[in-house]
């Protein structure tokens, strides 16, 4: 003890204590939390210098749209404060954040960060004001997942724009419902809480994180599914080949009438 | 050409029959003539070469005049060429026999093949199908290449005959109809004949009886839901109500149906409702208390979340897709696009009415809860809806 009590009249003691209770706090808490809420051990909860490095991306790539304080601009580019790690992520994972060439809707694309570029900015956009963080891999697993339940609740709320086992559709005005089948667990996931361009949300207290979790498992698993016929056409079967044999097979038995009903020359005629 | 019926055998070679017309008969008047003395007309078919004309040959005569002519071939007895009506003989056996082989395939596919699972059905079905389609399709092969091959190409044409029986066989069809009545008793046992009537009306009048399994009819069925005062609000799927609270995210949506129906289909079918929730002052709210066009009913909404049948008003689709963007409404089927600020105003596609309003409100412990049924019928139009 004598260690402690030479040097606890220390100028920086103070800070020392401060910093050592500060840190057991953090780690406290995100022990005690990281099994149940993933808000505190997801990238979001980052530290400074990737919350720079973030804002240094951003003001590289993002700010001449979205502002140099990501408010946003009028018509151009809506304000990224308390859209929440989540969001980021999920456009800028996708490739649809920076977009391409202007149209009614972004479409996925190669990203165009690394994960941890994209982390970055995530946490900077996160530290602004807040808002649903990335989801841990924990939240977005499979395992034990109600697949039953999560084929329910996609029927009933996705599918009527995503088609029922995730191929997209279209919507008005050009927008479209995007195919799911390239999506991580992690993106659907960021898209159900954020509710990207014209999709809606839905938060965590409506669809529960175990739901979502549900709704996951449903999206990946099905894509294992026999999907019989080439171009089946969002799994309704294999009616384009049997357009195609139909019509073949149609063109068979007018030839064949032609041959059978054909004047027979003969040789010496 | 074997048509027993025709008129020539009454004797076509002599003289004619006076009830024949001049142009059916004048043809084989002619056909007792020498064959070189008719001339080739425009309409007669091709001949083989030493054959009488068709017009006169297909006339089936009588044993008289067909003592006087000659009998001639029409027909050639044997192909022009041996060796290729050999070849095609050939070909016609190999499909045949191929025919015979398919058809024993599917005799051993049917008796191999168990259909006890969904793979053993689709395997069952897809070697029958072929089985079954190959026999017929090689028997149809098979016999095409018959005709085209060693029989002889050669076109006939018929004589057009008079439909109507002569008189002596009308004659003889009347007495026999007559006499068959007469031995019948049909006509001198009144009582017979009357039972035997009276027997069939019944049997007449049943299929009417069986259009009453069309009904009941529906009555007021369709005007209402199963929606009533003070049942919550369900999420569809996982059956947990829900409180204004919980759904607290601008451009949330949620499918719900009213507790205790979620399971039946039936019900659903109608119930079905879309929550969704809005920003303060993004809905045109009217405060009266029942639908006014284009608004939404303020009272029957909670915070800004309002409540939409999920029935289409076109063709009773899920009009389930919705764009927090626009704040559209659209049904996958057809198109029809509602504006859920404006009280789900069809602003394009078939459909004609809005999508009506379920009156929504909170119970004491929070929940939303109905206020009531729809105050219009949900879904398409119908005969009766007023």
């Amino acid at each position: 003890m004598s260690w402690i009590t030479a040097r606890r009249r220390h100028p920086a003691a103070g800070y020392v204590v401060v910093a050592f209770v500060l840190v057991l706090i953090g780690v406290g808490y995100a022990v005690v939390t990281s099994s149940g809420n993933a808000s505190a051990s997801s990238p979001a909860a980052a530290n400074a210098a990737q919350i720079v490095r973030g804002r240094n991306l951003f003001l590289a790539t993002c700010a001449t749209c979205h502002g140099q304080f990501a408010q946003g601009q009028q018509n151009i580019a809506p304000s990224l404060i308390g859209v929440g790690a989540a969001a980021v992520d999920f456009q800028v994972s996708t490739g649809r954040m920076p977009p391409g060439e202007a149209s009614a809707e972004n479409d996925r694309k190669p990203p165009r960060f690394t994960t941890a570029e994209t982390h970055a900015i995530a946490a900077y956009i996160q530290s602004l004001g807040g808002g649903p963080p990335i989801p841990s891999a924990a939240q977005v697993s499979s395992a034990g997942a109600n697949l039953g339940l999560g084929q329910r609740l996609f029927v009933a709320n996705c599918a009527a724009c995503h088609n029922f086992v995730g191929a997209g559709g279209a919507l008005t005005n050009g927008k479209f419902a995007p195919s799911l089948v390239e999506s991580t667990p992690t993106q659907i996931y960021e898209a159900m809480l954020t509710g990207p361009e014209a999709m809606p949300v839905f938060n965590d207290l409506t669809v529960t994180p175990q739901e979502k979790r549900d709704i996951i498992a449903y999206v990946t698993q099905v894509r294992a599914e026999p999907n019989p016929g080439g171009f089946s056409l969002g799994r309704v079967g294999p009616v384009t080949e049997g357009l195609v044999a139909f019509l073949g097979l149609l063109l068979f038995m007018v030839l064949a009438a032609l041959w059978i009903t054909a004047k027979h020359r003969k040789a010496h005629e | 050409m074997s048509d027993i019926n025709s008129p020539g055998l009454r004797g076509s070679g002599d003289s004619g029959d006076q009830s024949w017309p001049e142009y059916l008969t004048s043809g084989e008047a002619h056909g007792a003539t020498p064959a070189d003395a008719e001339p080739e007309g425009r309409r007669t078919p091709r001949r083989v070469i030493g054959t009488p004309p068709p017009a006169a040959s297909r006339t089936l005569l009588t044993e008289e005049a067909a003592a006087r002519q000659p009998a001639t071939r029409e027909l050639p007895a044997e192909p022009e060429d041996p060796a290729r009506a050999k070849r095609a003989e050939r070909l016609v056996a190999a499909c045949f026999l191929l025919a015979m082989v398919a058809g024993f395939g599917f005799l051993v596919a049917y008796a191999i093949i168990g259909v006890g699972s969904i793979d053993g059905a689709w395997h069952s079905n897809l070697v029958l199908g072929t089985c079954l389609g190959l026999t017929f399709l090689l028997l149809a092969v098979g016999a095409t290449i018959w005709v085209r091959h060693l029989m002889p190409d050669v076109e006939i044409t018929e004589q057009r005959h008079l439909m109507r029986s002569d008189e002596k066989d009308r004659e003889a069809f009347k007495q026999t109809f007559t006499e068959g009545a007469d031995t019948s008793q049909f006509v001198k046992r009144p009582l017979v004949r009357r039972t035997l009537l009276a027997a069939t009306v019944p049997l007449a009048v049943a299929p009417i009886f069986l259009l009453r399994d069309l009904g009941p009819l529906p009555g007021t069925s369709l005007d209402h839901t199963v929606w009533r005062r003070g049942l919550r609000l369900l999420v569809y799927g996982t059956g947990r109500p829900i409180t204004a609270a919980e759904f607290n995210s601008p451009g949330s949506i949620i499918s719900v149906g009213p507790e205790g129906y979620l399971d039946d289909d039936d019900a659903m079918a109608k119930a079905a409702v879309t929550l969704i929730k809005f920003r303060p002052g993004q809905l045109q709210f009217t405060p009266v208390n029942h639908a006014v066009p284009n608004k939404v009913v303020q009272n029957w909404t909670v915070d800004n979340i309002v409540a939409y049948s999920k029935i289409c008003t076109h063709v009773g689709c899920p009009a389930a897709l919705y764009e927090q963007t626009t704040h559209h409404i659209l049904c996958p089927c057809h198109q029809s696009t509602f504006d859920a600020t404006e009280g789900a105003r069809v602003i394009f596609g078939p459909a004609t009415r809005p999508l009506p309003q379920l009156p929504m409100g909170v119970d004491s412990q929070g929940y939303l809860i109905a206020l009531g049924d729809f105050q219009e019928p949900v879904g398409p139009s119908f005969w009766e809806r007023s």
